[in-house]
């Protein structure tokens, strides 16, 4: 039970990245993005080459960091991905959505969305294979917290905690006192008034892409880092990420983060009672739940 | 006569192209002035006032800003020409704090930043008191204030103001055009839309009339306050000369 | 010539069964405006409940009924309905892509229900004892293919006629009112979340019908065939034959599920061996760009509604030439 609690804040944390992203999409851009949670395999597998790459390169930077099974070539090549799949998601807007989107048809782009994700999660697949990778082939050591009952920890799930935690603080900071953050806000609550005062739109939707691709490319290592990495990540992570920003109702960032960890609990809770191999329901039954009794979201201000 | 610090000459506009709200509308504000847009419901007074703020497609004819033509520009980038509008309503951002509302208006101003954030909440105290409050718990005459102080953020030499006094009571209403009176004095240029004839009439140096998108009448406030054709537009409401 | 003949019989009830899908989601998208990213779950909800209710007992799972074919059919329509009832009503008064969000959390959560409840649907091993119809009569060659493929192709020609119906009725016109001004709708007094929910459920259970027949027809029903791509190929032949056409869409079935079964066939073919466990992703590859492409450059479809649609201003667009 314990283990399943802290298991769920550990994997909470991964979805919040991809949540906090999507939300931001979902609000701003109005549309579902159902290829968002492709960025976060994007973001793996682009780490994966450049810390093969770094490793290559200079061979000291292989070397593990402490107890993580996470070299320093890897914690390098983190950084490399979170720019590139931030690029890319800059890409497939202007390949694809912004196109549309200029047509005026959001519901299209949650379909052209479709599309895209089947794409990117199939090229993926034919470029580095079907099977799972690992970024280290060694089996880091389990902590263990506690004996009865037991619990055990990777230090890998500790730093991917606070890895997680310390960016989504770095992204508090920016939203709460640079003008670069007042005008993001600005744009999510009134787009013509904040093109009004000077912000030029066009900049804060790349601003937009460049934040969910940085995160979930952090999600996406994270989640390689704690479990494997497979072309599958961004199926098997689309619900709950889905569910994280529904919790969380849509456009709050804050409630994105929290709703990661929520249904990354409730994900892990409910394999208490049902077997394992329901667990891709069950984002289906947080989503349902809260559409049944609180649409806007549980964390849900005052806001309209 | 002061040289026209925004004039608009044959504007043709509308949200649509093959749908024109306003017809070769022609308007010149004096630097240093209040000009003013008046005309019944429908008239096309607001959409006037987008269209020279970037909000509604110009199809043709043009608006020049102190000898710059600006017909079609941004809207995003009318700050950096010397232009500020305030929308009539939803024009402060409710979400942030009047603090974080100021400095988003004041991002570009550098340095000087500070010093002019004590300036604007010198000449707007009451929002000096709520600075860390968010926007929305502002009542309607201090969100005027706010919505006016962050188009004074960006130093502008034009302020487009859509029915600054609508929704607000009487007394609040007489403060805001107050300000906006004692803004000509620093040299400021202001255009403002009213649908109080008279309010509008008494605050203003030139008055524009407009009717079904065309204009009718324009000339001195003061001598239009007594013409009775201006209250034959209002009580009839009807078109006077079109096209003229 | 036998052999060509029979593979043509099989190709042409497949297409004609998804054809009859692509029909009930071009009530709910092309007519409606309703985004259905599960369409393989009411889809499944046909064919299990129609292999459930009308199949022989089993030991080890529910089912085996044994119900005279029609009323298994129409209870597997009704479970469509149900699941296509509970889901809309939840989501349809929401944001519009809610109810994106929701249907394919359904067809994910319907799949691996199936794959699970072993008691239920059989597992991953999927659902067997399923007498056909008629089967003992006609014997299970050619012949009785030939017959399946005349009843499959009367049910879609009943459907296009209905819709064609549906559409050109007093609640046709109410639909595409409530898709271009749903607030002008609603000022006339129509409750336009009720008339959404009857368009869904229907488009619904003519999918269910669709994953009824295709079950019958391969007296078998498993996990595998109810996964999304069967979402996103239906979805494909809409956006192909132009969503608000029905004789379009009934073309988009046939046009699209003849290149994946022909690239499925090239690859089997022509690719090597080593390659063979990436033919699948080539084929998803190939229908992302098919949607993709078809909404950036061709987002009326290769068959566009010949319609003239009232555009805002009053004006009025010229049918697309062919």
């Amino acid at each position: 039970m314990i283990q399943h609690l802290v298991d769920g804040v550990l994997v909470g944390a991964i979805y919040a990245l991809g949540a906090i992203g999507l939300t931001m999409v979902m609000h701003m851009l109005r549309f579902a993005n159902f290829s968002h949670a492709e960025l976060l395999s994007v973001g793996a597998y682009a780490a994966l080459v450049f810390e093969k790459l770094f490793s290559a390169l200079a061979p000291p930077l292989a070397a593990k960091i402490g107890p993580l099974s996470m070299s320093l070539a890897l914690a390098l090549a983190v950084l490399v991905s979170m720019a590139i799949t931030a690029a890319t998601a800059v890409l497939i807007d202007k390949l694809v959505f912004k196109r549309i989107r200029e047509r005026g048809e959001e519901l299209s782009m949650v379909f052209a969305s479709f599309g895209v994700a089947l794409i990117v999660r199939n090229v993926i697949g034919l470029v580095f294979g079907l099977g799972t990778t690992l970024y280290s082939r060694e089996i880091p050591f389990a902590m263990v917290l506690s004996l009865d009952p037991l619990i055990l920890v990777r230090p890998d799930q500790i730093f991917t905690l606070s890895a997680a935690l310390l960016l989504m603080v770095i992204l508090h900071l920016v939203l709460s006192r640079t003008t670069f953050g007042y005008s993001l806000r600005a744009v999510a609550e009134n787009p013509a008034l904040a093109q009004i005062a000077g912000v030029n739109l066009r900049r804060i939707v790349i601003a937009v892409w460049v934040i969910g691709g940085g995160l979930a490319a952090a999600a996406g290592v994270f989640y390689g880092l704690t479990n494997q990495i497979t072309p599958m990540i961004g199926r098997d992570l689309l619900m709950p990420v889905f569910a994280a920003t529904i919790v969380g109702g849509i456009g709050s960032i804050y409630g994105a983060a929290a709703g990661g960890f929520l249904v990354g609990l409730a994900a892990n809770l409910a394999l208490v009672i049902l077997p394992s191999g329901y667990s891709p329901s069950v984002p289906f039954l947080i989503i349902l739940l809260v559409l049944s009794f609180r649409p806007s979201g549980i964390f849900a201000s005052e806001r309209a | 006569m002061a040289d026209p610090a925004l004039s608009i000459r044959a504007v043709t506009a509308g949200y649509l192209r093959d749908l024109p709200i306003l017809f070769d509308v022609d308007l010149v504000a004096e630097a240093g002035k209040i000009t003013t847009i008046i005309g019944p419901n429908g008239a096309g007074k607001s959409t006037l006032i987008k269209a020279i703020a970037g909000l509604v497609p110009v199809t043709s004819g043009t608006v020049r800003h102190g000898g710059t033509d600006i017909t079609g520009l941004r809207p995003d980038r009318m700050a950096a020409h010397g232009i500020a509008y305030v929308p009539q309503t939803d024009n402060i951002f409710r979400s942030l704090t009047i603090r974080e509302n100021l400095d988003l208006a004041l991002r570009r101003a550098g340095l000087r930043r500070d010093a002019i954030r004590a300036r604007l909440l010198a000449q707007f105290p009451a929002l000096q008191a709520k600075l860390g409050d968010k926007a929305g718990s502002l009542s309607g005459g201090q969100r005027q204030f706010l919505a006016l102080a962050n188009a004074l953020a960006t130093e502008p030499r034009t302020i487009l103001m859509d029915e600054p006094s609508a929704g607000l009571s009487p007394r609040a209403a007489e403060e805001v055009l107050e300000m906006a009176r004692g803004l000509t004095e620093t040299g400021v240029t202001i255009l403002l839309v009213e649908q109080n004839v008279t309010q509008a009439l008494r605050l203003s140096d030139h008055c524009y009339i407009l009717a079904e998108g065309r204009n009718q009448i324009d000339g001195k406030a003061a001598d239009l306050l007594g013409d009775p054709v201006v209250a034959e537009i209002y009580l009839g409401g009807k078109r006077l000369r079109v096209g003229a | 010539m036998i052999g060509l003949l029979s593979y043509l019989v099989f190709f042409a009830t497949v297409a004609t069964i998804l054809a009859i899908a692509v029909l009930g989601l071009n009530l709910q998208w092309g007519n409606t405006g309703l985004f259905n990213g599960g369409v393989a779950a009411f889809f499944g909800a046909g064919a299990y409940g129609t292999l459930i209710l009308g199949g022989t007992p089993q030991a080890g799972h529910l089912g085996g009924f044994a119900m005279p074919y029609p009323l298994a059919l129409l209870g597997g329509m009704a479970v469509a309905a149900a699941l296509a009832w509970g889901v809309g009503r939840l989501t349809l008064k929401l944001r519009h892509d809610y109810l994106a969000i929701a249907t394919f959390g359904v067809a994910v959560a319907f799949e691996n229900v199936m794959r699970n409840a072993e008691w239920l649907s059989g597992g991953a091993k999927g659902l067997r004892g399923f007498e056909r119809p008629l089967q003992e009569g006609i014997g299970s060659g050619l012949a009785y293919n030939a017959l399946y493929l005349a009843f499959v192709a009367s049910l879609l020609l009943l459907t296009y006629l209905f819709l064609e119906r549906l559409v050109s009725s007093p609640f046709g016109r109410l639909l595409r009112a409530i898709r271009e001004d749903e607030e002008a709708a609603r000022s006339l007094g129509k409750n336009p979340a009720k008339v959404r929910l009857t368009a869904f459920v229907t488009g619904s259970v003519i999918m269910g019908m669709a994953g009824g027949l295709y079950a019958t027809f391969y007296a078998f029903v498993s996990p595998q065939d109810v996964l999304p791509i069967l979402t996103f190929q239906i979805w494909a032949m809409l956006i192909v034959g132009g969503a608000g056409n029905n004789r379009g869409a009934i073309l988009g079935a046939f046009l699209m599920w003849g290149a994946w079964t022909a690239s499925g066939w090239a690859l089997s073919r022509h690719a090597p061996v080593e390659a063979q466990i990436y033919a699948g992703s080539i084929q998803y590859v190939l229908i992302g760009s098919v949607i993709v492409g078809m909404l950036l450059w061709r987002p009326q479809g290769l068959f566009p509604e010949r319609l003239v649609v009232s555009q805002s201003g009053g004006a009025t667009r010229p049918a697309p030439a062919k």
